[in-house]
């Protein structure tokens, strides 16, 4: 394995690659943020699709493997799905989830019309084309990185210059439109950056997947802060970890294309983060349980105690049944009792007879009151 | 015709009708993207289900793909509740998931001519035909056309059966389920029957363009009709016209079918937007035309009204005609009132006809 990942740095090629890979991780988790706090999200996923069109177009016109076309190609047909989607949706009925479904269907419909249409003609690199579909990491060379990292650099000082705006377009573009910000013109640049992104991830992920790079990283990062800057460092980082891991995975298997294999590492961290983050689901059941037990045992002590006091004497024992009988359904008070004796505050007096101890008592006294129990 | 191209032709068109008719709800209740979801969750059921059976076309393959399919839904549902991610990204998160795993596993491991990552994304309706169904050794014409004329039943069964939970737990949830109709129940088994119709689709027209079956005929009908079930009617049309004529005109340039069928699905679409009678483009222009027209004629008449009234005299003010400004605008609004014969005009004075003063206490009393 280390061999494997030592290989893979030393040599230039693999190297090329995981550059690319990297930069396009950088990209695509800080545009993906915005994207997510937006609820655009799946937006990426309907301009991912919607480029193949402008993908084949810019091929059939300029016939090689130029990348700069092909950018542009992709980058004008995924904003004309963009514009389409805000047509529809401002002067009809349709409502947006149906007019991006209409988008990306039709887009990607035409695009495979195209595509078909362009693998016909004499001489048309099949294999130039496919890799946009799922992506193919091993195609990439030195120029396609710089291309990469020249589109990214550019999106990325979009985003640090306007860092202020996008901030307070994302939580509250009312707010921001009283501060005299367009909300026309910052959407417009949004989406431009996250058109970028999505370009630049054409070759690496392909236009299938690419939606996931965007969203995935940034619901990862969501869920471990609270702070803008934080969540777009966090992104950035998984969104490259991911990047990395699949092409690294793509590379050392056969037969495992790179954009599914980035996209189920950047999945996984999300559903990991989802589960596990301090506020995740796992750790919010966590959570909850202790403070049932707490709020059970915090009873079990006081029930005893108002108890014993009955008899003017805190170390009075009770039976089980007696506490069982006062106490609500679903609490198990033998189980408390036990958990209760382990820590020692309280002790067995006979056969299911139990007595406070003294640090039961104090204890007792300190408890705020039942929560979950009936008082007599 | 050769009878290849109508074996083509009568799958394309049961399946076209079987997306539309799932597809109104999908519309309507706002959830087309989840068309998208499981239209790629599927992928993942079929490539299990094939790994333990290893024969394509095993009834069990549509029994996992289909469970698949109503797995996604609920963990994007799961993940929702969570409130830690919201509705867009969790489906946007929870898909390509399932996709991409599903396509791993299908380069990887799977070495079958009759499935690859190609046809999962192109479909391969121009090969479905070849693949016979064959009782006894008579031909009984394309598999596929029966599977997918049994989705086509069981879509129209489910729709007819539960017509009334459908409708309300749709337009009403709240009410919906005070009247103890289970909206979440009809919820699922709604995905259910979408995910059972992505499956058979899924064989034809590849897992994006099924979207475009089942969401842009409804679309297309919704911007034409108010009743659910003219809705339904026109989606199938659509739908089938869709399917029709895409597959001729892949046919003509020796395209990909299904993706000619999505963009026919996108002319159609095109069409209605623009120019359906009361809600194209070109209709809402010209209403909102019209009721401009109207007001400002309603307004010129009502002042001049309420002129006649504050002077008492039928004459008219000597300068009314400057009162609403010399614009392009105002004077073809006057000319339009003089045309009707509502205002009579002489020199610079306009003069309510006794057709004009009903119009102004018309449009009063609408107030």
């Amino acid at each position: 394995m280390f061999e494997f990942a030592v290989s893979l740095f030393s040599d230039y090629t693999s190297r090329t690659i995981l550059l690319g890979a990297a930069s396009l991780g950088v990209v695509s988790g800080v545009v993906g943020s915005y994207a997510v706090l937006r609820k655009r999200s799946l937006l990426g996923d309907v301009m991912s699709h919607a480029a193949l069109p402008g993908i084949v177009v810019a091929f059939i016109i300029v016939g090689a493997k130029e990348q700069f076309p092909i950018f542009v190609g992709a980058a004008v047909s995924a904003i004309l799905a963009a514009l389409v989607i805000a047509l529809v949706t401002r002067s009809s009925r349709i409502k947006t989830d149906s007019a991006m479904g209409i988008a990306l269907s039709v887009f990607f419909g035409l695009g495979l019309v195209a595509l078909t249409w362009a693998q016909r003609m004499p001489d048309a690199n099949q294999a130039g084309l496919d890799r946009f579909l799922f992506g193919q990491a091993e195609a990439l060379v030195e120029k396609d990185v710089l291309a990469i990292a020249a589109t990214g650099l550019l999106a990325l000082l979009v985003v640090a210059f306007f860092w202020k705006e996008f901030k307070l377009f994302c939580f509250d573009p009312d707010f921001g439109g009283t501060m005299g910000f367009s909300a026309k013109l910052l959407d417009a640049l949004i989406t431009a950056v996250m058109v970028s992104a999505i370009v630049m991830g054409l070759q690496t992920v392909g236009v299938v997947l690419m939606s996931s790079m965007l969203i995935a990283p940034a619901v990862a990062a969501r869920q471990w802060t609270q702070s803008m800057a934080s969540m777009v460092f966090l992104a950035a980082a998984a969104a490259t970890v991911s990047a990395v891991c699949g092409v690294a995975a793509s590379a050392g298997f056969d037969n495992v294309p790179t954009g599914p294999a980035v996209v189920v590492c950047a999945s996984v961290l999300a559903l990991v983060s989802i589960l596990f983050s301090p506020e995740g689901v796992f750790t919010r059941k966590l959570k909850n349980a202790r403070s049932r037990r707490e709020i059970r045992m915090d009873y079990v002590l006081v029930s005893l105690r108002d108890l014993a006091l009955e008899h003017g004497d805190p170390g009075y024992a009770h039976s089980e049944k007696l506490l069982e009988l006062g106490s609500r359904r679903g609490f198990d008070v033998k189980r408390s009792l036990r958990e209760l004796a382990a820590s020692g505050y309280v002790e067995r007096a006979g056969e299911d007879n139990w007595r406070l101890t003294s640090k039961g008592v104090s204890a007792a006294e300190k408890s705020r009151g039942i929560p979950g129990g009936e008082r007599r | 015709m050769s009878p290849h191209q109508v074996d083509i032709q009568v799958i394309a068109v049961l399946v076209a009708a079987s997306c539309a008719l799932p597809g109104v709800f999908l519309v309507l209740r706002r959830m087309s993207m989840m068309a998208d979801a499981v239209s790629h969750s599927i992928l993942l059921g079929i490539i299990l289900a094939f790994f333990l059976v290893a024969d394509l076309s095993s009834p069990l393959l549509i029994v996992g793909a289909a469970a698949s399919g109503v797995l996604a839904v609920s963990l994007i549902e799961a993940v929702n509740r969570s409130k830690l991610v919201k509705k867009d990204a969790a489906i946007g998160l929870v898909f390509p998931f399932l996709f991409s795993v599903a396509v791993i596993l299908l380069s990887r491991y799977v070495r079958d001519v009759h499935i690859d990552v190609h046809s999962v994304l192109l479909g391969e309706l121009a090969f479905a035909p070849f693949d016979r169904l064959v009782v006894s050794g008579t031909d009984m014409g394309p598999r596929s056309a029966y599977v997918m004329g049994f989705i086509l039943m069981v879509n129209l069964l489910f729709i007819s059966l539960f017509y009334k939970e459908l409708k309300v737990s749709t337009f009403d949830e709240n009410f919906a389920s005070s009247s103890g109709f289970r909206p979440r129940l009809v919820h699922y088994a709604l995905m259910t029957v979408v995910s059972v119709t992505c499956v058979g689709a899924f064989d034809a027209v590849g897992s994006v363009l099924v979207i475009a079956l089942i969401v842009v005929p409804p679309c297309c009908a919704w911007l034409l009709a108010d009743g659910l079930f003219r809705m339904m009617l026109l989606s199938v049309f659509f739908g089938v016209s869709a399917a029709v004529s895409g597959f001729w005109v892949a046919s003509r340039l020796d395209v990909n079918i299904a993706g000619s069928m999505a963009a026919a699905c996108g002319v159609l679409f095109c069409a209605v937007f623009l120019f359906s009678p009361d809600r194209g483009l070109f209709g809402m222009m010209r209403k909102r035309r019209m009721r401009k027209m109207d007001f400002s004629e309603a307004s010129v008449l009502v002042s001049l009204y309420n002129l006649e009234r504050r002077g008492r005299q039928r004459a008219g003010h000597p300068d009314s005609r400057g009162m609403f400004g010399s614009s392009d605008f105002a004077s073809k609004v006057v000319g339009l009132l003089a045309e009707k014969g509502e205002v009579a005009i002489s020199g610079e004075t306009l003069i309510l006809t006794e057709k004009g003063r009903n119009r102004a206490l018309a449009s009063l009393a609408e107030k």
